[in-house]
């Protein structure tokens, strides 16, 4: 039993990073107001990205920031839309979704199916070969998700353009003139939600799977939305959620390697159902405490009237 | 403030506004409109509801982009493109919807705007210098108090601080006093003119000429979008002129004849009411109102005013006391049946809970009416009807600045209000419950809203007037008694009450 429980417990945080990461860039974006349904898109965007890169032979680095730019490329269209033409955030958070599907599955094409390898984990370099089996199955960007999420946190709660940001999300025409740029504040916002989606989508290509397929995100970018409604927008809340929702994810595996016979559609479908009735749960106990930012999907024009 | 920022006076004036135009979607606001104002004085802008007041002053600090015209700043013509470039060119603006972050503390909305004009400023300093500035100013703010927690009237410090910590040496309040109590109104002027005296510049806008006279030098009066009367000496002026500048000749309304009470419309016993937070608002409050009377309820703001009116209308519950509409028991009621029982509320928050901005004229005055199948049965909105009863609406009560299809939200203060009074006081209408309902309007809508209460009281309904303007409260009651810590003293017949004794009342000393 414990031996089981280990491997499970090993294998979470790999399932987790990609959430983590994603939701930690969405909670930037939406603390500055602009609802973004986006992650879909742009974690795919970044997985095949990330991909392609590998494949033509640079290094697992070099395919996950080139994923991550990738997504804020994706990214900045939507933040173009919704910033600079106004256009409406929940209709052009879809079309982006749509758009980067079609645009991972159009530049992927030849690069289905096809293993590579990616980021090795601590187990398998040199120094880390000792490593127990806990540490060990971990990598480099797991402990890079750690650090962006203290970051994030602090970020955002102390620092002044923490504060700036947060104006922005919860009252753009205050924040205006108190002196704040709203629309670039947005646009940077939107800027870091995609490079944060970008990567954890090409985490998800490079470190995880280290193979491409289309379809390879498979919702994960709604998780990501989710979560980010469910943690009240706090990052180590985020956190607890990615952990749940990586934790029934890495169950179903583990499950089937011991022989434990579970209809796959049932298995596929626990993550989400968990997570859901979790959050729930929590939202029901934190009651009506509005914690969602007061502007969030509102679109700014210094001309009307507030 | 150094010596070097007061150098001003006697030179270039401190704002300079020349044929502004402004137009919003093609209706004019600002047609040649121009303000000018010096350093050391306070410049009263004067104007009836919707005459753009705040559009001018919104140009000058760059919320607003005029479509011409010039404004010049410390006779510099460098042209101000943002609030931001206002602000560091010395200009301050307390709005007339405040613009603070409502969950942030007033320590953070200091360094949020600190911040900005390129002066760095942590939260601990943020909150040293509100300390100070606060006690400077003889204020008492919580520098770590969160916004939306605050009275409106310490929000309102909060706004006058913050702009003075960003150096402000002209300052513009946009009706500063609408939302204080008299006291606080007294307190807010005195600083302002402290402040003038010192050397800033401060333009003030008010519809209330006993300010203009008492604490101002000058004045500016606007009439639909253009500048009637400009930068005129108070001193040895006469009131009445400037009066009849702003809105047009006021006929004079006879006083009421005393009216015979009819039956009683609302009896309420031993009311409480309880605070969000489980405090008390209201407390044993009891009242008989009848017909044809209008019941007085003079009160400092925040002694359980709003809690009782939300009490009324049936948004909040009692925990004790009975109320009694019409005859028939109430207490309990939901809205609905408590409106089909005759219940007319103005609630003094008309954006926040009687108008929804976003929503056309016609549909905002048929809210109640479908309710009652005014307008078709209840699968089948007849929009012509509506259209049409709107129509009627607008003509009869002289709405201005929108037609049938306008969002509310566009509509001027006063305008709105006369909206919503269109809306309650219909035929139907037998108890209206009517809270500040004169707050921020222009002398000619206060008259329109006063006598539309007088007519609708004339032909049988019944009013609780509840307001903290005490000359309201006399010039309309028949019958007037005072709130102070959810506790309702005994009315009074009109003629046997006095300021002093309701002030000693509302103190809550007698
Ligand atoms: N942002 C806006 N969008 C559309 N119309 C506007 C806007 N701001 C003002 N208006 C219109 O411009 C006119 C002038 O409005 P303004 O708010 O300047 O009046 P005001 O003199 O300040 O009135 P009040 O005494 O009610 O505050 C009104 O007809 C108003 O409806
Ligand atoms: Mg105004």
């Amino acid at each position: 039993m414990s031996g089981f429980l280990l491997s499970w417990a090993a294998t979470v945080p790999d399932y987790a990073a990609p959430l983590l990461i994603a939701a930690l860039g969405l909670v930037i974006c939406e603390k500055a107001g602009v609802l973004n349904l986006a992650p879909e898109g742009v974690m795919a965007v970044g997985a095949m990205t990330g991909a392609l890169v590998v494949m033509g032979g640079q290094g697992p680095w070099t395919g996950l920031a080139v994923g991550a730019l990738a997504g804020m490329a994706l990214s900045l269209c939507f933040g173009l839309a919704v910033v600079v033409f106004r256009a409406d955030q929940t209709l052009t958070g879809l079309a982006t979704v749509a758009a980067g599907l079609g645009l991972s599955g159009l530049f992927g094409r030849d690069a289905v199916q096809k293993p590579f390898t990616g980021l090795p984990r601590f187990g398998e370099t040199g120094w880390g070969a000792d490593l127990p089996r806990l540490l060990g199955q971990q990598n480099a960007v797991i402990v890079l998700a750690l650090v962006l999420m203290v970051a994030v946190g602090l970020w955002l709660g102390r620092s002044r353009a923490g504060l700036r940001l947060r104006a922005v999300g919860e009252d753009p025409a205050a924040a205006d003139v108190a002196g704040v740029n709203v629309q670039r504040v947005q646009l940077l916002a939107i800027a870091a939600s995609g490079l944060l989606g970008g990567l954890a989508g090409a985490y998800l290509s490079v470190v995880s799977a280290q193979v491409w397929v289309e379809g390879m995100i498979a919702g994960r970018g709604w998780i990501v939305v989710a979560l980010v409604i469910f943690a009240g927008w706090r990052p180590g809340m985020v956190l607890v959620g990615a952990l749940l929702f990586g934790g029934a994810e890495a169950l179903m595996p583990r499950l089937q390697a011991v022989g434990v016979a579970f209809p796959v559609y049932i298995g596929a479908m626990l993550p989400y159902a968990l997570t859901l009735v979790v959050f729930v749960v929590a939202m029901l106990r934190q009651r009506g405490a509005d914690v969602a930012p007061a502007a969030l999907g509102r679109v700014f024009l210094r001309q009307d009237r507030h | 403030m150094t010596p070097s920022d007061t150098s001003g006076r006697g030179r270039a004036p401190a704002l300079l506004m020349r044929d502004i135009d402004k137009a919003f979607d093609g209706h004019p606001a600002l047609t040649g409109a121009g303000f000018r104002l010096e350093y050391g004085h306070v410049h009263a802008l004067v104007g009836e509801n919707g005459a753009g007041k705040s559009t001018i002053m919104n140009v000058a600090t760059a919320v607003y982009a005029a479509d011409a015209g010039e404004v010049i700043v410390d006779g510099y013509g460098t042209a101000l493109r943002t609030p931001a470039e206002a602000l560091s060119a010395g200009l301050g603006m307390v709005h007339q919807h405040f613009r603070l972050v409502g969950r942030f503390t007033v320590a953070e909305n200091v360094a949020l705007a600190l911040g900005g004009a390129g002066q760095p400023c942590s939260l601990s300093e943020a909150a040293r210098r509100v300390r100070e500035k606060a006690a400077e100013l003889d204020f008492r703010l919580d520098p770590h108090a969160r916004v939306e927690r605050l009275s409106i009237a310490e929000q309102q410090r909060a706004e006058v601080l913050r702009v003075l910590l960003l150096g402000a040496r002209i300052l513009i309040l946009d009706e500063p006093t609408a939302v204080l109590t008299a006291a606080e109104a007294r307190a807010l002027l005195a600083l302002v003119r402290r402040l003038a005296d010192e050397g800033r510049a401060v333009a003030l806008v008010t519809h209330k000429l006993h300010e203009v006279a008492g604490y101002c030098d000058r004045v500016t009066i606007m009439r639909q979008g253009r500048t009637v009367l400009a930068a005129a000496e108070v001193a040895g002026a006469d009131l009445n002129d400037f009066a009849r500048l702003a809105v047009g000749e006021l006929p004079d309304t006879p006083r009421p004849a005393p009216v015979t009470p009819g039956a009683p419309l609302l009896e309420i016993e031993n009311l409480s009411v309880r605070r969000g937070d489980g405090s008390a608002a209201v407390e044993g409050l009891s009242l008989s109102l009848r017909a044809g009377e209008i019941l007085g309820i003079a009160g400092v703001g925040g002694n359980g005013q709003p809690e009782l009116v939300d009490c009324l209308s049936g948004l909040s519950p009692a925990v004790a006391g009975t109320v009694r509409l019409a005859g028939q028991e109430a207490t309990r009621a939901p809205v609905r049946r408590r409106r089909r029982a005759g219940l007319a509320v103005i609630p003094a928050d008309r954006s926040d809970s009687a108008l929804i901005g976003g929503l056309p004229l016609a549909q905002n005055l048929a809210l109640t009416g479908v309710w009652r199948g005014a307008f078709g049965p209840f699968w089948w909105l007849n929009k012509a009807r509506m259209r049409r009863a709107a129509e009627t609406a607008i003509t009869e009560r002289d709405i201005r600045g929108g037609g049938v299809a306008t969002p509310a939200g566009l509509l001027s203060g006063g305008n709105a209000q006369k909206l919503l009074l269109a809306r309650e006081l219909g035929p139907g209408a037998r108890v209206i419950v009517a809270h500040s309902p004169s707050r921020g309007l222009d002398l000619r809508a206060t008259r329109a809203v006063h006598d539309a209460l007088r007519q609708a009281v004339r032909e049988g309904a019944a009013c609780l007037l509840i307001s903290e303007d005490l000359e309201e409260i006399m010039t309309l009651s028949n019958r007037i008694a005072v709130m102070n810590h959810g506790r309702l003293s005994a009315p009074m017949p009109v003629a046997e009450a006095s300021a002093q004794a309701l002030g000693a009342l509302m103190a809550g000393h007698a």
